[in-house]
């Protein structure tokens, strides 16, 4: 697999929250905002990275029986890890984003990538397909995080610094002031249903783009031969 | 001779989805009436908003799903909708809660799913939950019965209210729900959570002027006319008697339990009968024939499922009433009951 697919598959083709529809307990969870979503996919990549890594480098070790104990154990290896440093140094974030940190060891996107591609490729090729898988989902998390704060608070970006430190504090943008904020958007209802039209998009331009790559077959003209 | 083969069905009503529709809204004019006479001409004003709201979202669905934009108009489907939910939120709440509601039953929860026929949820419930649980504040500051209240409200001091927070004279909706004594007053199943919650027994909730002889002062009046609309719907053979009396049933037989064994604190089936949108609930909302169950067995049981679920939020639950909560929650069993309850074709099965 070239590096061009693998990043074409990760992003888009078989994007994990899009297409694959894994992790959606985190993506649903913690999109109430674009910081929360944005620390949240930049920990699953880390995970996913790492893991892939060392999956792909033990995996001629590993009997295949006892393979997916093996797997669990590394990846949460690297989300221990990931929460020990968040916890550190961005702890603001730790605590908005709670249980669900530890929650990545059960996000089906990352041991799904392990078993279906790590364990089976050199581990260049497996760390790039991490990064880009994470990428992909961290693309969507932000995405529908966007659409929630927006929609719900007329924001974005708000708590920023408790990521990036007190600079980010400036990125904030107040897009409308609401006075009764649309709490729905917020609430987990609003995640599946922004996540549905989110769905519904990526296929209507799958389907717009198959349209154009068939082009339309060649009309036949013919001769006419017979006087009118 | 020619021998002409028709397809099923061989018995069906003769009465298209719009003349049905009209029946519906015909049906929920004494209700109506009851309504503006006890509690203002504010939902005179939400209606119209919510039909304008409903008549563009269809047309701009139409649009985008390529169909005709005409059709939103031919049947009347997503007018009865928006009557519903004109009629089930508080009169005089701010004028983006009915558009928003109204916009997300008719775009989101009728057409994403396909339209009319197609939808799992019943439109209107679904548009009131949104607003529910999204402004809680405006959505349960109902106005006090006319009589109860310190000042009068004409037509258009309603639809300024409505429009700008305030009316002509200066007052906001706050000072509109006060009444003599200057206290804010609830909807009567909403007093009788927070007195039951105060360790109140019923007897001295009930003294509260904002109950009536039998439900709650203006409330059994309005839910006597929707019951009034709703035989009229039974008796030209709209809708069939499974629901409603299911629904009632459901919630009058744990009623009368419950208040047989402690009555200093439960709320007497009478009270639950003729409080909230019970009636409203049993004869117009329930009775969807879209997202109801499709067999006669299947919406007994389903009337009664709602009616028990009604019971049970208004108990237990965090909100006062809990038709629309009740009837999105049988939505989604409707498949499990058609399931079990297909009627067996005839020459099947082991009993015959």
């Amino acid at each position: 697999m070239s590096y061009k697919s693998i990043t074409w598959q990760g992003l888009w083709e078989n994007n994990p929250a899009l297409v694959q529809l894994l992790g959606l307990c985190p993506l649903l969870a913690v999109t109430a905002t674009v910081t929360n979503a944005l620390g949240l996919g930049l920990a699953t990549l880390l995970v996913l990275v790492g893991s892939n890594i060392t999956v792909s480098l033990v995996r001629n070790w590993v009997p295949k029986e006892i393979r997916i104990p093996v797997f669990v154990m590394v990846i949460a290896t690297f989300v221990t890890m990931i929460q020990l440093l968040m916890n550190a140094y961005v702890y603001g974030l730790y605590q908005s984003l709670g249980i669900f940190i530890p929650l990545i060891v059960t996000n089906c996107a990352i041991i799904g990538r392990a078993e279906a591609f790590a364990s089976k490729n050199p581990w260049r090729r497996s760390a790039f397909d991490g990064l880009m898988m994470g990428l992909g989902f961290t693309l969507v998390l932000i995405v529908l995080g966007g659409i929630r704060e927006v929609i719900g608070n007329g924001t974005l970006f708000d708590g920023a610094e408790l990521l990036l430190g007190d600079w980010a504090a400036a990125l904030r943008i107040e897009l409308f002031a609401v006075d009764y904020p649309l709490l729905l958007a917020i609430l987990p209802p609003g995640a599946f249903i922004a996540m549905g039209f989110i769905i519904a998009i990526k296929n209507l331009i799958d389907h717009y783009r198959e349209q154009r790559a068939t082009k339309p077959a060649k009309e036949v003209t013919r001769v006419r031969v017979t006087a009118q | 001779m020619t021998f002409k083969l028709a397809a099923s069905p061989h018995s069906h009503q003769r009465r298209t989805t719009k003349q049905v529709m009209r029946w519906v809204y015909l049906a929920l004019v004494p209700g109506l009436l009851t309504i503006i006479y006890f509690f203002g001409w504010g939902v005179i004003w939400q209606l119209m908003l919510a039909v304008i709201t409903a008549w563009v979202a269809e047309a701009l669905c139409m649009k985008l799903r390529g169909r005709p934009i005409e059709s939103a108009w031919h049947d009347h489907t997503a007018l009865v909708t928006a009557i519903l939910l004109g009629i089930s939120i508080p009169g005089f709440a701010p004028w983006w809660i009915i558009v928003i509601g109204t916009a997300f039953s008719i775009i989101i929860v009728k057409h994403v799913y396909g339209g009319v026929g197609m939808n799992i949820f019943n439109p209107a419930m679904a548009g009131y939950v949104v607003l529910l649980i999204s402004f809680p504040v405006q959505m349960t500051s109902w106005p006090l019965p006319v009589q109860l209240s310190q000042i009068d409200l004409s037509f258009f001091d309603s639809a300024v209210l409505i429009f700008t927070g305030y009316t002509p004279s200066g007052y906001d909706l706050e000072q509109l729900r006060m009444g003599a004594d200057g206290m804010t007053m609830a909807t009567p199943l909403d007093s009788l959570r927070t007195a039951l919650n105060h360790e109140m027994t019923i007897d001295e909730a009930l003294q509260q002027p904002i109950f009536g002889s039998i439900a709650g002062l203006g409330w059994q009046w309005v839910n006597a006319a929707f019951l009034l609309g709703g035989l009229v719907l039974l008796k030209v053979r709209v809708i069939n008697w499974h629901i409603p009396v299911g629904m009632l049933l459901g919630l009058a037989v744990p009623a009368a339990l419950a208040w047989m064994f402690s009555p200093d604190q439960s709320v007497s089936p009478v009270m639950h009968l003729f409080s909230g949108a019970t009636m409203l609930g049993a004869f117009f909302i329930a009775t969807d024939p879209v997202t109801a169950a499709t067999s006669n067995r299947g919406r007994l049981y389903f009337g009664l499922l709602i009616g028990f679920l009604v019971f049970a939020i208004r108990t237990w639950g965090g909100y006062p009433d809990a038709v629309a909560f009740a009837v999105l929650l049988a939505n989604m069993t409707v498949p499990v009951i058609d399931k079990y309850t297909q009627p067996v074709a005839y020459g099947h099965g082991e009993k015959s």
